[in-house]
């Protein structure tokens, strides 16, 4: 695989002397998801504005497609596409109108066939000829998406693409991202809902602070980092936890009919089988068990929280 | 050079023109009426010519170049500062454009606009006085300098302000009061010598001055200065607009 963007020490300080970006080094291969998580202010839009020519960046470097962002400009933006956070849309433009726009401004002929596939891919194509302040807010940042994808970029930064769009459109959205991946585009999408990041990504790419804390495939930061439960559902209620069965460390639920186990999938010895014949030596009767995965939400918070600790 | 987004910009700032066409053609017509019934009629009773001209029709240069000037400056300022207020300028900064083709697209729409005003004035005041020009071809080069011109100056004003306030505060306190002691209504051989010196450090004379001389072969200063003095403006305008994208100053953070 090669990567398609290249981020080397990237560095943004505000003009008020605020630094959000620290030195960010990401390689993103071509075709592939990332996503990039982080909490508010954590630098994410920064780093996609940095990319994309709407800040200048005070050190380091970025490539698209091996043409430098700052240099090399016109041929590393014809490469991108942009979704941004805000809804930033000329009210009383016409939507067809705005796709026109978009394909003109990165020097692309007026071309109403593509103009056609990308409304419809977005379901927009009842809409083409409303003014955009007719349009829910769901509807709005399709037409966003629809803009950046009309001069067929070959890379997509989609800030936070699902904000304020409800289940429906939201699953809508990963189908819509996932046909994007299969067309070959690769994306970079931020998120806070972090089963966003489970669903649709094949790395995450954690940021805080202006500082990449890690990159991983999704899977592998799962498996590294994912920790399992074992809901053990009881006949009859436990007063608390029986003293030879300290050294799994349970947790009593307040009624006394569950205990929680919670064990490293990664370690070579799970202990399940040890604490299953501990439990029906003691005369603990079953009545079901369960296991849960921790979400890409726990790690997160796990994550920051460590940080936090080590600060 | 990217021809289309050129174009694309272009076409994006008229259309929202077009879309008012009735408004940005019925204004200029109702405002120079008023200026003829006014200036013309009250003032033109007891002033019967000036430098050989009937009065009538030595304040249509003028007239043209108040509002050509005026609408220029507003119509490039809101063109740039509204995409910034509203954020959709975020797609003009992450295109493959250079500051040249942004700058041609946005300001060649409103000199576009302020010449199709000025050139609707001109038919309205011909209505009210016989006009002839002298000089059509001349005429016609100093209205699109100057729409061009001011254009860029309002590009720079819309670049420049942080607020609405600002907005209106460059074409308020400076190119009103510069316009209107321009010579616009008057020749400035009327004024007291002392003010006439004083208003030979005025811009907006030269221009005026020129512009009248394309009509009638009239003007207070040589036509040749007339032109330099408008290249001149143009070309700091340009040096300015140039700079403001090399630094990004209040445009990119
Ligand atoms: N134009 C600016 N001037 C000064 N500081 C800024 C500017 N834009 C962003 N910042 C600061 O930079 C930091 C990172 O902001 P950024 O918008 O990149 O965060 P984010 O990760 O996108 O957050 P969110 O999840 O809320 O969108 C924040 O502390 C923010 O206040
Ligand atoms: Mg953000």
């Amino acid at each position: 695989m090669t990567a398609i963007l290249k981020i080397r020490d990237l560095e943004k300080t505000y003009d008020g002397g605020f630094q959000a970006l620290k030195g960010v080094t990401l390689d993103i291969e071509e075709g592939e998801i990332l996503a990039l998580l982080g909490p508010n202010g954590a630098g994410k839009t920064t780093l996609i504005s940095t990319v994309c020519g709407i800040t200048v960046p005070t050190g380091g470097s970025a490539t698209v497609s091996g043409h430098d962002v700052q240099r090399d400009y016109r041929k590393a933006r014809a490469e991108i596409g942009l979704v941004p956070q805000e809804i930033n849309l000329e009210p009383f433009s016409i939507v067809e109108n705005n796709l026109h726009l978009s394909r003109g401004l990165f020097g692309k002929r007026r071309d109403p066939a593509t103009v056609e596939r990308v409304l419809k891919q977005l379901s927009l194509w009842d809409k083409r000829k409303n003014r955009v302040h007719e349009l829910s807010g769901g509807m709005k940042r399709r037409v966003l998406i629809a803009k950046a994808l009309v001069h067929e970029p070959r890379v997509l930064f989609l800030d936070e693409p699902t904000a304020g769009v409800d289940v429906a459109l939201r699953k809508d959205m990963w189908e819509t991202v996932a046909q994007l991946k299969a067309d070959g585009v690769t994306i970079i999408l931020t998120t806070h809902y972090i089963e966003e990041a489970e669903a649709m990504a094949d790395r995450v790419a954690v940021i805080r602070k202006g500082e990449i804390l890690m990159v991983e495939p999704t899977s592998e930061l799962m498996r590294r980092l994912g920790r399992k439960e074992l809901r053990i559902d009881l006949r009859e209620p436990l007063s608390e936890v029986p003293q030879a069965l300290s050294e799994y460390e349970l947790e009593l639920a307040e009624d006394g009919l569950a205990l929680t186990y919670s064990y490293d999938t990664q370690a070579d010895r799970t202990g399940i089988a040890g604490l299953m014949r501990a439990l029906s030596d003691n005369g603990i009767i079953l009545k079901d068990i369960q296991t849960r995965q921790s979400s890409l939400e726990d790690i997160f918070v796990d994550l920051v929280s460590e940080e936090e600790e080590s600060a | 050079m990217n021809t289309a987004a050129i174009k694309a910009i272009y076409l994006n700032e008229m259309s929202r023109f077009f879309r008012t066409i009735g408004q940005s053609f019925i204004s200029p017509v109702i405002s120079t009426s008023l200026y003829f019934v006014v200036f013309g009629a009250a003032i033109g009773s007891r002033i019967q010519e000036v430098e050989g001209v009937p009065y009538g029709a030595f304040i249509v240069p003028g007239l043209i170049m108040l509002s050509v000037i005026m609408q220029s400056i507003s119509n490039a300022s809101f063109g740039i500062y509204f995409p910034k207020f509203i954020g959709t300028v975020f797609e003009v900064l992450s295109a493959p454009v250079n500051f040249m083709e942004i700058t041609l697209g946005y300001v060649g729409a409103a000199a576009t606009k302020s010449l199709f005003i000025g050139l609707v004035i001109l038919g309205t005041a011909s209505l009210f006085v016989d006009l002839t020009i002298e000089h059509p071809f001349a005429m016609v080069a100093f209205l699109i300098l100057t729409c061009l011109s001011f254009a860029l100056m309002g590009f720079i004003v819309g670049i420049w302000a942080k607020n609405f306030e600002q907005l209106q505060l460059v074409p308020l306190l400076i190119v009103t009061p510069l316009v209107f002691l321009g010579g616009s209504f008057y020749s400035v051989t009327m004024l007291p010598p002392f003010w006439q010196t004083v208003t030979h450090f005025n811009p907006v004379l030269y221009l005026i001055s020129g512009f009248r001389w394309a009509f009638f072969g009239v003007a207070d200063v040589p036509v040749g200065i007339s032109l330099g003095a408008i290249a001149i403006f143009f070309l700091v305008c340009l040096t300015t607009v140039w700079w403001i994208f090399r630094t990004g100053w209040r445009i990119r953070d």
